[in-house]
């Protein structure tokens, strides 16, 4: 045996050698885990504060501040041109930091934002995309760039394709798809890395009404344990899918809360529209007016007597309005509460 | 390094896909060949076993080819837009320009493999000095590196191709042609200092199969100036 093969590449030993790598890479995986459960408990919120940025002497974002937290969906609602996309393109890196701060995590995005970016997911303003690449491929180079570990790229995939439904189009060049498929290829590049962070530019451009169910559907899934941020001009998209509004204006601020606080706000009083039967009108009208609560009340229809009534600010009249009838023996056929409509609040705030 | 491997995967692989390698492979092989075996100052017509006018065609042909494959590399990202996809990955500008670069860098080193029959050739009908065949390989490989680290600054000035494309060419031409004939116009300092300057000084020094340092520290110093250059082009937009 004077000429075997050096030690290492004797069959045992190279068992043994390899069992040793194993070892090591098990190790490194176990403290990596270990490094991403630490990160999974400080939990990413994204805290901004004072964010500004300037185009010449144009302030497309304007001292903003506002926070994320984890399991929280936050909808960005504005107006072309108010500094949706400018403030997303700061969070993400991809432009500098005006003034202010972005804080992913209690970690500054301006010192450690090649870090950061391995857990934000990111889907730009139309969608930029590979058109000569295939779709399989194209998700295997963002998987590989995002650091996903080898081991798991082939099973991210399988599973992007299956929750976008990409799985006809996949051996497909992307320069071949609709807009729509296209734009599920956006969401599954953004979401392959499986991000904590979601920052999605307007998500379901282009997609089909059962695509759109389906995307905000998944959304809403992922909202729960991700910190997630979209944009969209599509305001009952908001309203589906998001647990906060944010409407900005010129890069300010001009409203933050639920849909239902904004409503509240926009609102400030009550408005009924009432029908009732077996009464003559001028003693309902007269009777109405007499309720406590009530501020104003207008007769909208002789004939079928129809009223729109209009509580005082802060007080709400449905129930006296029911007693009333029920003391005078009348018949409430209709009682509408009017609510307004994001679409009125939105017009409000931003065309001022 | 994984992602500038990435990267350059992902370039060598459009490049491929594109049909532009294909297309450059045998323009180059073609140019080359047609000089060095049939046309013009050819081995036959020298009747020397030299490489020496290969050398010289590559230098010109690589000097065109390369701002060609070069021009599209940042600038159709800035157009297209897909740079700030790529950019919000986990990746580095310097990451995104060393990956660019080493692929092109790679497709020219594959297309000077290709030539290699041709030292193999004359090596066997004539007695061939293998050091100065070597020394000018080295020469034509750190010449493609000057020229497309150069190329890559030039595209990413720019969002257009064509604009990449001149800018590149016109630096060049100063590197290829105008320093060294501004040289032989002037005499004391300037004239060394053009000299100096020129690549074409530095690169026919190597070809002839002088390994000097000084010609090693200029063309890695313009490698590393075009490099760095466009990774500040890119990182500008912080600043803006």
């Amino acid at each position: 045996m004077a000429f075997s093969r050096p030690f290492f590449f004797k069959e045992k030993n190279y068992f043994c050698i390899h069992k040793i790598i194993l070892l090591i890479s098990s190790l490194d995986d176990s403290y990596s885990f270990s490094k991403f459960k630490d990160k999974q408990n400080s939990s990413m919120d994204i805290q901004i504060e004072n964010l500004s940025k300037r185009y010449g002497p144009q302030k497309a974002v304007d001292q903003l501040s506002f926070q994320v937290k984890t399991g929280e969906i936050l909808g960005f609602l504005g107006p072309n041109g108010a500094g949706k996309s400018t403030t997303m393109k700061m969070i993400t890196g991809y432009i500098g930091i005006g003034g202010g701060e972005v804080r992913i995590g209690d970690k500054s995005v301006q010192e450690h934002g090649d870090e950061l970016r391995k857990h934000i997911g990111y889907l730009p303003e139309n969608n930029p995309l590979y058109l000569d690449m295939p779709v399989i491929d194209y998700l295997r180079f963002c998987a590989d760039l995002q650091g996903v570990q080898k081991e798991k790229i082939e099973e991210r995939i399988r599973l992007m394709v299956r929750m976008c439904g990409l799985n006809t189009e996949k051996h497909k060049k992307i320069g071949e798809l609709s807009k729509g498929f296209r734009q599920r290829v956006g969401l599954a590049q953004a979401m392959i890395h499986d991000p904590e962070i979601l920052i999605l530019d307007e998500p379901t451009t282009g997609l089909d009404p059962n695509q759109i169910v389906e995307i905000r559907k998944l959304i809403r899934e992922l909202g729960k344990e991700k910190t997630v941020i979209l944009s969209t001009h599509i305001l009952p998209e908001v309203e589906a899918t998001c647990d906060r509004i944010l409407i900005i204006n010129k890069g300010k601020i001009v409203a933050n809360g639920t849909a239902e606080s904004l409503r509240k706000q926009a609102t400030g009083q009550e408005i009924l529209k009432l029908r009732i039967e077996d009464g003559t009108t001028d003693q309902i009208l007269h009777e109405l007016r007499r309720i406590s609560s009530v501020d104003m009340v207008e007769l909208m229809d002789r004939n079928l007597n129809r009223f729109e009534l209009q509580s005082r600010t802060g007080a709400s009249s449905k129930r006296e309005v029911f007693k009333l009838c029920v003391q005078k023996g009348w018949i409430l056929t209709e009682l509408i509460p009017i609510e307004t409509r994001l679409e009125d609040i939105f017009r409000n705030l931003t065309t001022n | 390094m994984h992602t500038i491997w990435v990267i350059t995967k992902r370039e060598l692989q459009s490049f491929f896909d594109s049909l532009i390698a294909y297309i450059m492979l045998i323009l180059f092989l073609g140019f080359s060949g047609f000089f060095t075996w049939l046309y013009g100052s050819d081995i036959f017509l020298v009747g020397q076993a030299s490489l020496e006018g290969f050398f010289g065609i590559a230098f010109w042909t690589l000097f065109f080819f390369i701002p060609a494959l070069t021009m599209r590399l940042l600038a159709e990202e800035k157009k297209t837009g897909t740079i700030e996809m790529l950019l919000t990955k986990a990746v580095t500008d310097r990451q995104v320009v060393m990956g660019k670069f080493l692929s092109t860098f790679l497709l020219i080193a594959v297309a000077l493999v290709f030539t290699l029959p041709y030292p193999i050739t004359v090596a066997n009908i004539g007695n061939l000095d293998i050091g100065q065949v070597v020394c000018g390989y080295i020469g034509l490989l750190l010449l493609s590196g000057a020229y497309v680290s150069i190329g890559l600054y030039a595209s990413s000035i720019t969002n257009n191709q064509i604009v990449a494309f001149l800018t590149a060419l016109f630096i060049g031409l100063f590197l290829q042609l105008i320093f060294d004939v501004l040289a032989g116009n002037f005499t004391g300092l300037i004239g060394q200092i053009l000299n100096t300057i020129s690549l074409s000084n530095h690169f026919e020094s190597i070809s002839r199969g002088v390994m000097d340092t000084r010609d090693l520290i200029y063309f890695f110093s313009i490698i590393f100036a075009g490099l760095f250059l466009s990774e500040l082009s890119l990182t500008k937009r912080n600043l803006e």
